[in-house]
């Protein structure tokens, strides 16, 4: 911008606004790049659900609902039902819940209270993410030669002690609902502490002050004050645990023992969707990828649902704060 | 506790401001202490576990020749992964090609552009559930767009896959270092007369290159040990290729293959190279965490 001497200056009114074209370009081409990077972020997410949805179609258009109550799995005759699949991929998360929730808030706890000096506590708290940062193979690995072997005693026990309860009802084999449960629960805890306890070190301190100066101790002031208040965080970070299980593929193809059965004993091998793809995808056919493809939409859906719910959860959590 | 007209009458030294330790009170508060303790040792073991038994077991036998020869054919000894090795940095080269670039132009869409904007909140939120999208479902959707489109497995479909799978985590890594960034700086730059393309390049980028190389870096360690997207994608090769438009072996497809199969020296390689997997990862974890200590601008 130059101010040309001897011309008046009205015929060219004078702009902040007015800049080298270029770089007006440039800036806007910008501008505009990042922000189709940042739709398309989205759009993947939909884009992966249409595209399952798409192969998937012949397969909804003939099995329909019967799908997902079908106890059958014949790629021969064609006949697909997922049943089995959804069962062991509820049942195996569940497993994985019931073990990994109440430590995983219990660590959580430990680590966000003053029980061990800071100098202590973070590398704790690293040592735990480190478990994240294991490959699910290297888990699937170690679980089929070391857990395996290292369970045995302990699920024979169970079975000679309570195998009245149908849970334990049948002789324990290597791979089981149950080594599975165990494997994703030592999988999932890192997501739980790491989210929990984040929930917790966001607490307002006045929380722990006024429930301490009221003379409580300091697991009523945890019990009562701080986890109630912490509670959506929690649920959330379990949310999105249970998502992780649900979807967790290697180790379950791995561990679970891919047989197509609904047992109430947790120490029988059964299937999860995830370990159906993974051990049949290679090498099916036109008709087995399609129901495949179902199934996969159907852990797709499960998922959804659960991480939605869970990032719901989350965020009011963070609207209160 | 006593009401306070009975506790009037005590002697004043009976009024005590401590617990006593017996009480049922202080005892709950010790055991639930040492239950969390525990809790908290029993957590770690299956890490020192792992980390231990694949230390242990693979590098009885790790060697040069594990880099440099191709697996043996069942039944003999001998032999190496390194076709898997070099497998597995093509396939994370495409994947890192792709997610990259994306997740950290989206990051500055995100805290340049769109800061409290619907747009933002939508985004943020799509990323978040994406993350939660199991990895399997980004090998079904590469294997959709890529192989069914290109009539055939290759490196780059398992590229395509693990790329999904990278892109929240570059995205939300660069994010929060682009937070970190002053507002007051920005504006410097542009009551000087900078744009915001030159803001963001000049001014902006450079304060953020650690968080940027964190966030390729911990992308790439949580994509390295990833199998599952790859089964049906990048799917296996006995042999060496370097050729994107072929399949390619990788190391933790090989891991899963050679577990599930009844060889020795199959499983014993599948143990060296979980060990080489695991240390990568772990040392790429544990130094990127090093690097960027919460910084303050």
């Amino acid at each position: 911008m130059s101010l040309r001497t001897g011309e008046p200056l009205e015929n060219e009114p004078f702009s902040i606004e007015k800049r080298l074209s270029v770089t007006g370009v440039i800036d806007q081409a910008f501008f505009g790049l990042t922000l189709v990077l940042a739709v398309g972020i989205g759009l993947v997410l939909t884009w992966i659900a249409v595209q399952i949805g798409i192969i998937a179609f012949p397969a909804i258009q003939q099995y329909g609902v019967g799908f997902l109550f079908g106890t059958t799995w014949d790629p021969v005759r064609h006949i697909y039902g997922a049943l089995p699949q959804i069962y062991g991929t509820l049942v195996t998360s569940a497993i994985a819940l019931l073990i990994s929730v109440p430590m995983g808030v219990g660590i959580a706890i430990f680590l966000s209270e003053n029980f061990l000096p800071n100098s202590i506590r973070t590398p704790i708290a690293f040592a735990t993410e480190l478990l994240a940062a294991v490959p699910s193979v290297v888990y699937g690995l170690w679980g089929i030669f070391v857990l395996i072997p290292f369970l045995r005693p302990f699920f024979e026990f169970l079975h000679n002690n309570f195998g009245w309860i149908p849970l334990f009802a049948t002789p324990p084999r290597g791979n089981s609902f149950l080594t599975l449960g165990i494997v994703l629960a030592i999988m999932i805890i890192p997501t739980i502490i790491a989210i929990s306890r984040g929930t917790l070190l966001s607490l307002p301190p006045e929380l722990r002050q006024g429930s301490l100066a009221l003379g409580a101790t300091r697991w009523e002031t945890i019990l009562r004050v701080l986890l109630p208040a912490g509670f959506s965080g929690i649920v959330g970070s379990i949310m999105l645990a249970l998502g992780r299980a649900m979807g967790e593929t290697m180790a379950a193809a791995m561990l679970v023992g891919n047989s197509n059965r609904i047992t109430a004993s947790i120490l029988e091998p059964g299937a999860t969707i995830a370990s159906l793809i993974a051990s049949q995808f290679g090498e099916a056919g036109r008709e087995q990828v399609a129901a495949l493809m179902y199934s996969g939409l159907v852990l797709m859906i499960l998922t959804l649902l659960v991480n939605i719910a869970a990032e719901l959860i989350i965020k009011r959590f963070q609207n209160v704060e | 506790m006593t009401d306070s007209d009975h506790q009037s009458h005590l002697p004043v030294e009976q009024i005590e401001l401590h617990r006593s330790l017996s009480s049922v009170r202080s005892l709950f508060n010790i055991g639930m202490t040492a239950l969390v303790a525990v809790f908290t040792l029993v957590a770690l073991l299956p890490l020192a576990a792992v980390i231990y038994d694949v230390a242990s077991e693979g590098i009885q036998h790790l060697n040069l020749n594990t880099f440099t020869q191709l697996p043996p054919p069942p039944g003999l000894t001998e032999g190496g992964f390194g076709h898997a090795l070099i497998g597995t940095l093509i396939t994370l080269g495409i994947a890192t090609a792709i997610s990259a670039p994306f997740g950290i132009l989206a990051a500055i869409y995100l805290t340049e552009f769109g800061r409290g904007s619907h747009i933002g909140y939508w985004v943020r939120f799509a990323a978040n559930v994406l993350s939660g999208v199991p990895a399997i479902l980004c090998g079904l959707f590469a294997y959709a767009v890529v192989v069914l489109t290109t009539g055939g497995f290759s490196a780059f479909a398992g590229g395509v896959a693990l790329s999904v799978l990278m892109l929240p985590i570059v995205l939300r890594t660069t994010e929060e270092g682009l937070l970190l960034v002053p507002q007051e700086v920005r504006q410097a730059s542009l009551g000087l007369g900078a744009t915001n393309f030159q803001t963001i390049f000049r001014i902006v980028l450079p304060a953020v290159l650690p968080s940027i190389a964190t966030a390729v870096t911990l992308s790439v360690a949580r994509a390295a040990g990833e199998a599952a997207p790859l089964l049906f994608t990048a799917l296996n090769n006995n042999f060496w290729s370097t050729d994107p438009t072929q399949p390619i072996a990788t190391m933790s497809v090989l891991i899963y293959f050679f577990a599930i199969i009844p060889y020795k020296a199959q499983q014993e390689l599948a143990w060296t190279a979980a060990l080489v997997l695991l240390g990568l990862i772990l040392i790429v974890s544990i130094s990127s965490r090093l690097l960027t200590r919460r910084k303050v601008y």
